[in-house]
């Protein structure tokens, strides 16, 4: 009752985010959805009044910062790697990864020096370090060139590189390079080489290859010489090589010399004046050798080099001076170029071993290193170039299975105590984590894989059982005497440092919120997260640890499945009661490849252990799964999966789903967005498949409605729905003069933007007047339009939120050339006469009639547009348990931050002189930009780097939202829109409660005894 | 005074002016033709024709729309409703959509949309009685550009077969208008179709057709600021006031616990003196008793 308030005091708008604000002020937003409840209610404000003004503000202190939100930094799948070792105090690796983030790791632990995300459409092509200070990138296909300072990360320069087509992107900083202005490093991008000057970025000179059509591949520069060598291809059969002078760039010499037979792949060099290529059709090597100026061309038969070799030879990039790899079906070989140019084969490894770059060790010597894959173990090998024969080192090192195979491996050298080489190597895994092995041994590792998280779901916590309690289990007795020696340690002073930090971390496991068991007010969950690597991680919420990860067998490279993607993750179980027994289990689709029509493949998981439950290999394709309101008796919630011939593939495949399915197959509907076509479709269930097998868990479908957008005129751009689980209280909404308004929720509303097609490129690419955004509101089951409204001179892109009975949307204003967030409620004019009293007593309205789609819908709308500062990457709102509290919007900014806005600020009804009774009921006044106010950053300091999507999931108490957000970063933070009006928080002052019972108790017996006392006295009188 | 008189003055000779001002007796034929503005108004037409039992009053039943050349400005169009029952995904013939093509912008827009249904052969009768058992689909298609059908595809609505009868077969069309594409037709029956739908057979199969056509309307602009705001009068153009609840209409819930104090209290009362009186009545009894 307390919480139904529907009168906010009318406190004045911008007092009411201050640090001093009224904590009354912002109970207000649930509506209470009968009119008589009013009564009740306002008599309940006077209590409500007391009781909230016990509750102290909200506002996060610093030192509240980790209590209840984490935050962790991520880099992505390792692409380059770049060792800095040399002669420095902090040795470090230098990476830039495929979420286009570079970083500087230190070596010793792993930890992130510093990083940049370059975001989504500024990949990094090349990575390199110049003059031992300056971490030198390329990227956006060759056309930026940016230094970044090692030590901290500041960029230093930054050039701009205008190609005149797209080529590839090369990068060659020589290793002799000097503090000079002359001393340029060499970056072919665009069709053009330049040299730029280390010291300021300056573009030295430019040397265009766009009249000679070459496609050059490799960019080379002998030591000690003038001239850069360009090596590359001309119409897939002509090799060409370009010497240019280093001072000047002009041409020097240049050689051709064709080969009808065509070049596939790369061409990699062998030597200064020795390359190899392969033929298109992968069956001859073809060594190119440069002798004064002549190219000289070789032919070798992959088959005649290697017996039984078939097909599919690739020459492996691995850049090994004087040999080189290729990769056949089967293994792997290493075939020597001699001074002659004669190829032997030097050895043959296994498939799946993993081959580095060569690294030049002191004397002329070179060694790379081999990973090959053992039994829960891997075998790290390093050689010698000039002596393939034996191991110069070889290590054995424990892995985890769970992380898969090795991807790729970086090796780096250190001189050992003994004055020997030492190696280090990092190694990147299938589940795009980074190790550093060294002396047998993993230093460190990193879970870059969360880096890219594609779903995330989350799962309830064991219940806590009396006597076998779980952190018994994680915990053996040797671990618990250890931890009390540790403290004991701490108490006594004899700590070090690392023992006070192993302290304070078991401190932190064992404290409340990071228990693993079902706390009361459901904050502890499990967040379990797809990665795009396949790999599914469940983290703890209370401290955002790894309780367990699991590289999914059906999303792993097979025969079968070549191309495995990760889709959706789906509660598959959620036991409830009497299926306590079972634990929570979760549902991962994935598809075999990157069309549509490719097949796909299931796991189940369970969500406690991670354990894989079910397999289910490549069957039909995957377009949609759609988690079904039903479940069996196991609480094995129904999935359809609709496949790319639009048929329905009913999940878990038992009798009793059939049965279920078949029941309510009836007001089973779903829709389609095909969005190249702007078309919308709607389906039914029709019969059962129709494929010469009887199939019982196949259905048709048939097309029920389609919208058809004109091609001409607008093209789609955003589709949006309600989350399936998301809850509203009310569906009245009491407004001001205890007038009533009635919320259209329905679950099968769609939110469709469409623009004109010239206004769907980047801003800026139309006029205003060309450009035109329209937003359409869809009934799912019926394919009504519900409501369609148009903004000129507005376009994309439109991030969209649909909650409740609103939706709110944001694009971009050409006229006003700023950013706007609209917003459209839509209200059931049908039950708009259930306002009497009288009528509700009686029985004489229709609030008990069942709603159906079918019915004609007499719907208004209420809408209004605000200016809003920033540009948006993703939208979305609070959900709490009962769907009572108050709603904000969180707004994932371009500066990746997430910002909470409460949906007060765009109410639609909100207008510029608010009436008394408007301004009672917590209307705000109009304005026309939504305010930014730096206090309701969610994410405070911490930025969430190239922020992908938020997810809100509801806690068990009322008043609190879960809210994790997603991108290179993980961010995870509780939310109390309206404040925890329903508990009381930590600092409340229990000994004053306490004191105070206490002296009431002690009153009240000593006024008894004085009463009976009293009492005597005149009864003797 | 002076100023009411005055304006009484100029009432009258208003009045009176409106009186002997020039009548036109042009016929305005087509008065939509006068209607000024880019944007038609999101609502456009709401005719309501009902298919009569004569299938003679159909002009031309063409497939294909013919957009006949004998008007000036505005030209009509035809387009085809089909429509198929359950399943089977063969539509026919079902009806004809007529419409003026207003030249505006570089489209043009329909006005007047008349709609003329066919009537149902036997042969459909029963394929609809079988619909209406199996509560099944009546489904609708109508061409997603009304110049040249089909357009890019067909606009399809389809809507329970059971939702329909009602006396005759009750229809309601929106079709949704850009220019003349049509992005979507809402289909169904005027009033409620609630779920658990009961099985009926109309009294008469003709179907009472209502359509609409609507064009998407212009979000609502808020004020522009630097103009509106700084003007004190603006609160008098603001149009009609919403009207004030009375003060007993706002707070009547206040006065519910009071007028119970008040009648609790007053029960009270009443029976105080009740009591009272019979103690007086009791008390004289045993004063003489003890007199006794």
């Amino acid at each position: 009752m307390i919480y139904c308030s529907n009168h906010d005091p009318p406190a004045p708008l911008f007092f009411l985010y201050s640090s001093q604000r009224n904590p009354a002020t912002d109970l207000e937003q649930p509506k209470s959805n009968l009119i008589a409840m009013a009564m009740a209610i306002k008599l309940s404000l006077l209590l409500l009044f007391f009781l909230s003004s016990l509750i102290p503000t909200f506002s996060l202190f610093e030192d509240q910062v980790g209590f209840m939100d984490w935050h962790q930094r991520y880099i992505g799948k390792v692409k380059h790697a770049v060792f800095h070792t040399q002669k420095a105090g902090r040795k470090r690796v230098v990476v830039s990864t495929e979420e286009n983030v570079i970083a500087s790791l230190d070596l010793r632990r792993g930890e992130i020096f510093w990083r940049h995300v370059l975001g989504s459409n500024d990949v990094v092509d090349k990575i390199d370090i110049a003059l031992g200070k300056y971490v030198i990138t390329l990227s956006s296909e060759g056309s930026i060139l940016r230094a970044w300072n090692l030590p901290d990360g500041q960029m230093v320069w930054e050039s701009f590189l205008s190609g005149s087509k797209s080529s590839k992107a090369l990068l060659t900083v020589p290793a002799n390079l000097k503090v000079d202005l002359d001393s340029p490093i060499f970056v072919y991008g665009g069709a053009c080489l330049y040299a730029i000057s280390s010291i300021d970025g300056e573009i030295l000179w430019k040397k265009d290859f766009t009249a000679e059509g070459i496609d050059v591949h490799q960019l080379l520069l002998p030591d000690g010489s003038d001239v850069v060598h360009a090596v590359g291809v001309t119409d897939l059969s002509q090799f060409d090589t370009y010497e240019i002078n280093v001072r000047n760039g002009g041409l020097l010499k240049h050689a051709s010399a064709s080969f009808p037979g065509g070049i596939s792949g790369e061409i990699l060099p062998i030597s200064s004046d020795k390359f190899v290529a392969l033929d298109a059709r992968s069956s001859i090597l073809v060594l190119i050798s440069m002798k004064e100026g002549q190219i000289d061309l070789q032919q070798t038969h992959v088959s005649d080099l290697i017996h039984g070799s078939s097909g599919n030879t690739v020459i492996l990039p691995s850049k090994l001076s004087g040999i080189f790899s290729i990769s056949t079906d089967t293994f792997i070989a290493f075939i020597k170029v001699t001074n002659e140019g004669k190829l032997d084969v030097m050895q043959k490894v296994d498939k799946m071993v993993v081959v580095s770059d060569a690294l030049s060790l002191s004397e002329g010597e070179q060694a790379f290193a081999l990973v090959q894959h053992g039994d829960s173990k891997i075998h790290l090998s390093v050689r010698l170039v000039h002596d393939m024969s034996s191991n110069h080192l070889k290590e054995t090192v424990k892995m985890d299975h769970e992380r898969g195979y090795v991807h790729k491996i970086f090796i780096n050298n250190y001189v050992r105590t003994d004055r020997s080489h030492g190696f280090r190597a990092l190694i990147v895994m299938e589940d795009h984590s980074l190790l550093l092995l060294q002396q047998g041994e993993i230093v460190w590792s990193r879970d870059d894989g969360l880096a890219s998280v594609i779903a995330v779901t989350t799962s309830e916590l064991p219940v806590e059982k009396l006597g076998v309690s779980v952190s018994k289990v994680e915990r053996s007795l040797f671990e618990w005497l250890k931890g009390h020696m540790l403290k004991l340690k701490g108490t006594l002073m004899l700590a070090t440092p690392d023992e006070v930090a192993a302290i304070q971390k078991i401190r932190l496991q064992s404290s409340e919120k990071s228990k693993m068991t079902r706390d009361h007010n459901g904050f502890r969950r499990l967040l379990i997260v797809l990665t795009r690597a396949g790999k599914l991680f469940a983290l703890h919420t209370g401290d955002g640890r790894v309780v367990w990860s699991s590289l999914l067998q059906s999303l792993r490279k097979s025969d079968q499945c070549t191309d495995p993607t990760g889709l959706k993750l789906h509660q598959w179980q959620i036991p409830h009661h009497h299926a306590l027994d079972n634990n929570p289990s979760v549902l991962v689709v994935g598809r075999c490849g990157l069309s549509l029509s490719a097949s796909s493949a299931m796991s189940i998981v369970d969500a406690y252990t991670g354990k894989e439950l079910h397999n289910m290999g490549p069957a039909h394709s995957t377009v949609q799964v759609i988690s079904l309101p039903f479940s069996d008796s196991t609480e094995q919630q129904l999935h359809l999966l609709i496949d790319a011939d639009k048929r329905a593939h009913l999940y878990p495949r038992t009798p009793e789903a059939a049965e279920i399915f078949q029941r309510e197959s009836e007001n089973v509907y779903w829709y389609s967005v095909e969005a190249e076509a702007g078309i919308l479709r709607g389906y039914g269930v029709k019969s059962s498949c129709n494929l010469g097998v009887p199939n019982e868990y196949c259905f048709e479908t048939r097309n029920l409605w389609s919208i058809v957008f004109p091609s001409e005129s607008e093209r789609i751009i955003a589709t949006v729905t309600r989350k399936a689980n998301e809850v509203v209280h009310t569906q009245a909404k009491v407004i001001a003069d205890e007038d009533v308004m009635y919320k259209y929720v329905s679950k099968n509303i769609l939110f469709v933007a469409t623009v004109s097609p010239k206004a769907s490129g980047p801003i800026g690419s139309a006029t205003p007047d060309e450009s035109l955004l329209v937003v359409h509101l869809v009934d799912t089951v019926t394919g009504r339009i519900l409501h369609r409204m148009s903004h000129s001179g507005s376009q994309g892109p439109v991030h969209a939120v649909l909650s409740e009975n609103w939706v709110v949307y944001h694009y971009f204003n050409l006229r006003a050339h700023k950013y706007e967030i609209s917003v459209i409620e839509i209200y059931d004019q049908s039950r708009a006469e259930n306002k009497d009293v009288l009528k509700l007593i009686v029985g004489k309205h229709n609030l008990t009639a069942p709603v159906s789609s079918y019915s004609r819908p007499e719907v208004t709308t209420r809408s209004q547009s605000y200016f809003f500062t920033h540009s948006v990457k993703a939208i979305s709102v609070t959900s709490t348990a009962k769907g009572i509290t108050s709603k904000h919007l969180l707004i994932g900014t371009i500066g990746d931050k997430v910002l909470a806005l409460d949906k007060r600020f765009v109410d639609p009804r909100r207008s510029l002189n608010p009436t008394q009774a408007e301004k009672e009921e917590g209307l705000l006044p109009l304005t026309d930009a939504l305010p930014i106010i730096p206090q309701s950053y969610i994410t405070h300091a911490f930025k969430v780097e190239g922020l992908r999507g938020i997810e809100t999931v509801p806690a068990k108490l009322e008043s609190t939202t879960l809210v994790f957000a997603y991108g290179v970063d993980l961010f995870f933070t509780r939310l109390a829109p309206s404040r925890t009006y329903d508990s009381l928080t930590e600092d409340f002052n229990y000994a004053l409660l306490l004191l105070t019972i206490v002296a009431l108790v002690v009153a009240i017996f000593v006024t008894w005894v004085l009463s009976e006392r009293k009492d005597l006295q005149d009864k003797w009188r | 005074m002076k100023p009411t008189i005055a304006l009484l003055l100029l009432s009258f000779t208003l009045l009176f002016s409106s009186f002997s001002a020039f009548q036109s007796d042009e016929l305005l034929v087509d008065d939509e033709q006068f209607v000024t503005g880019k944007h038609p108004s999101p609502e456009l037409d709401l005719s309501v024709s009902s298919s009569s039992s004569s299938s003679s009053s159909i002009p031309s039943r063409s497939h294909y729309p013919s957009r006949s050349a004998d008007s000036n400005s505005d030209s009509r169009v035809q387009f085809a409703l089909e429509h198929a029952f359950g399943d089977s995904d063969d539509f026919s013939a079902a009806g004809t959509f007529t419409a003026r093509l207003k030249p505006n912008g570089g489209q043009g827009t329909l006005t007047k949309l008349r709609f003329t249904r066919n009537d149902l052969s036997t042969i459909e009768k029963e394929k609809f009685k079988k619909l209406l058992e199996n509560d099944d689909f009546y489904m609708i298609r109508v061409p997603s550009n009304v110049l040249n059908p089909p357009g890019r595809d067909y606009v399809i609505s389809s809507v329970k077969a059971r939702c329909l009868p009602n006396d005759g077969l009750d229809e309601h069309f929106i079709i949704h208008m850009e220019g003349v594409n049509i992005l979507a037709v809402t289909y169904g029956s005027p009033g409620a179709c609630g779920y658990h739908r009961q099985l009926r057979l109309p009294a008469k199969w003709s179907f009472n057709s209502h359509t609409v056509l609507k064009y998407s309307e212009q979000a609502p602009r808020r004020p522009v600021f630097s103009e509106d705001i700084g003007g004190g009068e603006m609160g008098e153009d603001e149009g009609v006031k919403p009207l004030e609840k009375s003060f007993w209409s706002k707070n009547w819930m206040y006065f519910i616990p009071l007028v119970i104090i008040v009648l609790n209290a007053f029960a009270q009362a009443m029976s105080m003196p009740e009591e009272q009186a019979s103690a007086q009545t009791q008390q004289p009894v045993g004063a003489a008793v003890r007199r006794r």
